[in-house]
Order: C-alpha cells, then structure tokens, then sequence
C-alpha cells in the first residue's frame, strides 16, 4: 500500500542558512532509514508556487496562465511516496517526516 | 413465551452480541460495511422468526450464523459484479488465522478502529455508537440533534476512509495502547457527558438512554481491559454521576445543586459498585501505581458520594485530590473546579481570588460565571453576584441548568 505524504509550508518567515542546513540533514537521515526498512518509493522538493504554470488544454487551444491554479498561504513544497503496511505504520512515518522537515505534512492513500 | 418475553429475549440478544456478531464478521469478511449490514439483516430475521421458531438456546450462535449467510449473499453478489472492486472493499486486517494476542476479543479490534485518531472525533462518536453500541442511524442522529442523512453521511465516509486508508482492524501494540485506550474513552466520555447535561434549547436535561448507554460501553471495556486503571477510573465516575441522576433534576426540571439534592434519591446499588471500583484504584495508587485524570475524578465523586449530608463532605480530601488532578491537568476548568472546593476549605474570599485569576481564559465558559455568582453572594456582593449569573444564563446551553440559574440568581442574589 503506498502513501503521498505531501510536506505543506505554511510560514512566511524565510528560514535561515543554518536552518534549512539542518532540516536538509535531517531529511537525509530520515530518507536513508525509509530506504533501509523498505518504506521508500520517491520523494522529491518542490519549487515555490510563483513558479509554477498552469495549462489547461480541454478546449480548442491550450490555454496558459502564469502562476499556482490556487493562490493559498498554505503551500506544497515537497512530498514522498511511502509504501506501508497499513495507517498507522503510514502515520507513525509520517510523524517522523514532519520532524525530519520541520513542516507539517498530509497523509493520503493512493487508489 | 409470551410476545413480551420475546420481545425482551431479542432486547436483550442486541444488547449482548451486536457488537460480537459484528466484529466477528468483519474479522471474517474483511468488511466493516459488509458486517453491520449482515448484522442489521440477522436481527431483523430473529425479529421475525423468534416469535413463530421460539428464542433460540444460543441466541449469539443463531444471530452470528444468520450474519454470515447474508454476508455470504452479499461477497457472491458483488463477486459476480466485479472482483477489483470487491477487493477494494476489504479493510486491512491481520491474518484471520493468527492466534490471538493477550487481549482476545474481537470487539476491541471493533473499538479501537471506530475510535481511530485519524478519524474526527464526532465520527468516532456516531461510528461506536452505531457498530459497537447497535444504535439505529436515527437514535444517533436524534441524541445529537443532527439531520440523520448528515450523521449517516459522516458513518458511510468513515467506512470509506477505514477501507481505503487501511486504517488496521487490530488491538494497538504495546507502547502506543495506553494513548489509543485514552482516545477510547475520550469517546465514551463525551457520550456520557452528552447525556448527563444535554445541549440544544428544546432537549431533554438528562438524557439517559445516552449515559446508559456510555455507561454499557464503559462496563464493555472494563471486561476487556481489566487491567486498565483508567478504564476502571472512568467507569466508577460514570457510575457515581449517574447514582446522583434522579435527585439531579426537580419535578419542574429544573437543575438541583449537589448542596440542595435529596441525597436518599442517590442509587444505592450504582454507589457501592463505583466506590468499590475506586478502592481498587487506591489499592494500585498504593503499591505506586499513578493514578490518571478519571481515577482522581472518580476518587472526587467517591467522597462526594460518601457524605449522608453536604456538611458532612470532606473537603480537605476534596481539595487535595484537585491538587493530585491539576498535576495531571493542569487545565483552567479544573483550577475552577478546585476554587470551588477552596471555598468549603479555606472561604469564598480566598477562592474568589483564585477564580478571578482564571478571566482571561475561562470568561466564556458559564461554569465560571456561576462559580463567581455563588462565590459573591457568599460575600455578600449582591449586585456583582447578580451580574455574573446574567452572564452565566446567557452562556448556559442546558434547560435544566439555564431555569435552575435563573431561580438562583432571582431568590439568592
């Protein structure tokens, strides 16, 4: 059973240096025990939303629009796919991940 | 039999194995949905049939066998339709053939899953009350005054996400069981208390099919867990806030305070069981075993209850339990309910200055104007008092408490 475990950044504050040095580290580490138990899948970071470009080709021509398809305070800025037995050992990961990153994070089963 | 013999053997298989035959066949089938409708179906049939075959000699045997059938008819019925999707109906469980652990009851599996943290705690109250209690859509939905296609909504979702998010059919190991039995009772707690003083303008005051009922499922978990001080803990407060019930509420429904209540109206029978629950909690405290927030409480209400008259309570042990209870928890509403016995201690001046400090934080909360209001009538402020039981009115929820204000606000202050 695999899980998106989205990281949401909800600060406005831009962290320090040293700060994202250490969640980096701490991302490392917890990446390397999801690899060593079998939980990894994927993970990946994610440019902020300024930078994203949304399509939407349903008509007779693409149509384009410079930014996020939703202006939020709330955003994702990363996420890993997790494979776990069940919702608790999801979440108990989860948690750990949340630390590791230092932001909160969503867990949602796939299909 | 007579129609009134069976219809009280078929009460009484409900009550007794709802939840059995429904935890059995989800641990069978893989499928909570699958289990309360098999359940629902094998009820209705002994309804049925009980009156013309008679009461069966094992009336659990016969219900879980019905059950299954239909659960049967119903995996064949959806097999023909699509495998996939059937699959995708099945929750998570361990394997069926693993032997059970040291606790062995399916219906704990039952509870600990319908009262899963990652479900919102209103779901967790209709979903126990529907597949653990056997309550219908429409007792749950009338007892929490929500539409009942909203409370049914809020249960079907939750089914869905127990499927689809696997949340696990088992027993909590180890070292996350003493948080998950908490998150248990939180949910049984908040039932009794939706009973014990109901919200809404046009309810009842006390509603005791809903404190009866936290109360069986409170007696349900003790057999389960009998180890648990907490769980012993909850259900002796349960136990001893009911005892009081009849002498709780006056012929004209209004709220009789603990100091004005008939105290030979107290359940006799509800007392002993609840003080013998806290004996053994304080056998455990003794030998070094700490006690949790409902043991203290339940210990509170076993002095409470020990006293043949008001005058007669021990408030030293009163206050000191609340000081063993604000270690525990040190939330505002208990620093109130301790001023409120400072006062029998120490007088309404000392505990007034402890109740003023908790403004900041409790000056929405009605229980902290009305402890002010009796506090300064005791001192004499009677206009200060009258003002604080105006605002306490205005914040109450309950009938029984908003008349009983009222009156003692009008003939006190």
């Amino acid at each position: 059973m695999q899980y998106l475990v989205s990281v949401i950044h909800d600060s406005r504050e831009p962290s320090s240096v040293e700060a994202e040095a250490a969640e980096q580290a701490a991302i490392d580490v917890f990446n390397e025990r999801l690899r060593a138990e079998g939980h990894w899948v994927f993970a990946g970071g994610l440019g902020v939303p300024d930078n994203a470009t949304v399509l939407d080709n349903r008509g007779e021509a693409a149509v384009v629009t410079d930014g996020p398809f939703v202006e939020t305070k709330e955003f994702l800025v990363g996420f890993w796919i997790i494979d776990a037995p069940d919702l608790d050992v999801a979440l108990k990961l989860g948690a750990e991940g949340s630390k590791a990153c230092n932001r909160k994070i969503e867990v949602r089963p796939f299909l | 039999m007579s129609e009134t013999d069976i219809q009280a053997a078929i009460t009484r298989a409900h009550r007794a194995e709802w939840a059995r035959v429904v935890a059995v066949l989800t641990r069978g089938f893989g499928d909570l949905d699958v289990a309360e409708e098999a359940a629902a179906e094998a009820f209705a049939t002994a309804v049925e049939r009980w009156p013309t075959d008679g009461v069966p000699p094992n009336p659990g045997a016969w219900l879980t066998t019905a059950a299954r059938r239909r659960a049967i008819d119903r995996i064949r019925r959806e097999s023909k339709r699509d495998d996939k999707q059937r699959e995708a109906l099945m929750v998570h469980g361990d394997d069926p053939l693993e032997p059970l652990g040291a606790v062995e009851d399916e219906r704990l599996r039952l509870l600990f899953t319908c009262c899963h943290p990652a479900l919102a705690m209103d779901t967790r109250v209709a979903l126990t009350l529907r597949l653990v209690g056997g309550l219908t859509v429409p007792e749950i939905a009338r007892a929490f005054l929500v539409p009942e296609a909203t409370l049914g909504q809020r249960i079907t979702r939750a089914k869905a996400k127990i499927k689809t998010a696997r949340i696990p059919y088992r027993v909590p190991s180890g070292e996350d069981l003493p948080a998950r039995v908490s998150g248990v009772l939180a949910v049984l707690f908040l039932v009794f208390n939706e009973g014990y003083l109901a919200t809404g303008p046009d309810t009842d005051p006390v509603r005791d099919d809903l404190t009866g009922e936290a109360i069986r499922l409170a007696r349900l978990v003790r057999t389960l867990l009998p180890a648990d001080g907490e769980v012993a803990g909850l259900l002796a407060l349960m136990l001893l806030t009911e005892a009081r019930r009849a002498a709780r509420v006056s012929t004209s429904g209004d709220l009789v305070a603990l100091d004005e209540q008939d105290r030979g109206a107290w359940d006799a029978g509800l007392i002993a069981e609840g003080h013998r629950l806290v004996r053994e909690r304080l056998v455990a405290a003794a030998a070094g075993v700490a006690p949790g927030r409902y043991q203290i409480l339940a210990a509170i209400n076993a002095v409470h209850t020990s006293a043949r008259d008001i005058r007669d309570t021990d408030w030293s042990q009163v206050v000191a339990l609340y000081d063993q209870l604000v270690r525990v928890d040190p939330s505002p509403i208990i620093a109130l309910n301790r001023a409120i016995a400072v006062a029998e201690l120490d007088g309404p001046q000392v505990a007034l200055a402890t109740v003023d400090r908790l403004d900041d934080r409790l000056s929405g909360y009605h229980a902290y104007h009305v402890a002010r209001a009796d506090l300064l009538r005791r001192l004499g402020r009677g206009e200060q008092s009258r003002a604080a039981y105006d605002r306490a009115i205005e914040l109450a929820g309950n009938t029984a408490e908003t008349a009983y204000l009222t009156r003692r606000r009008d003939q006190r202050a």
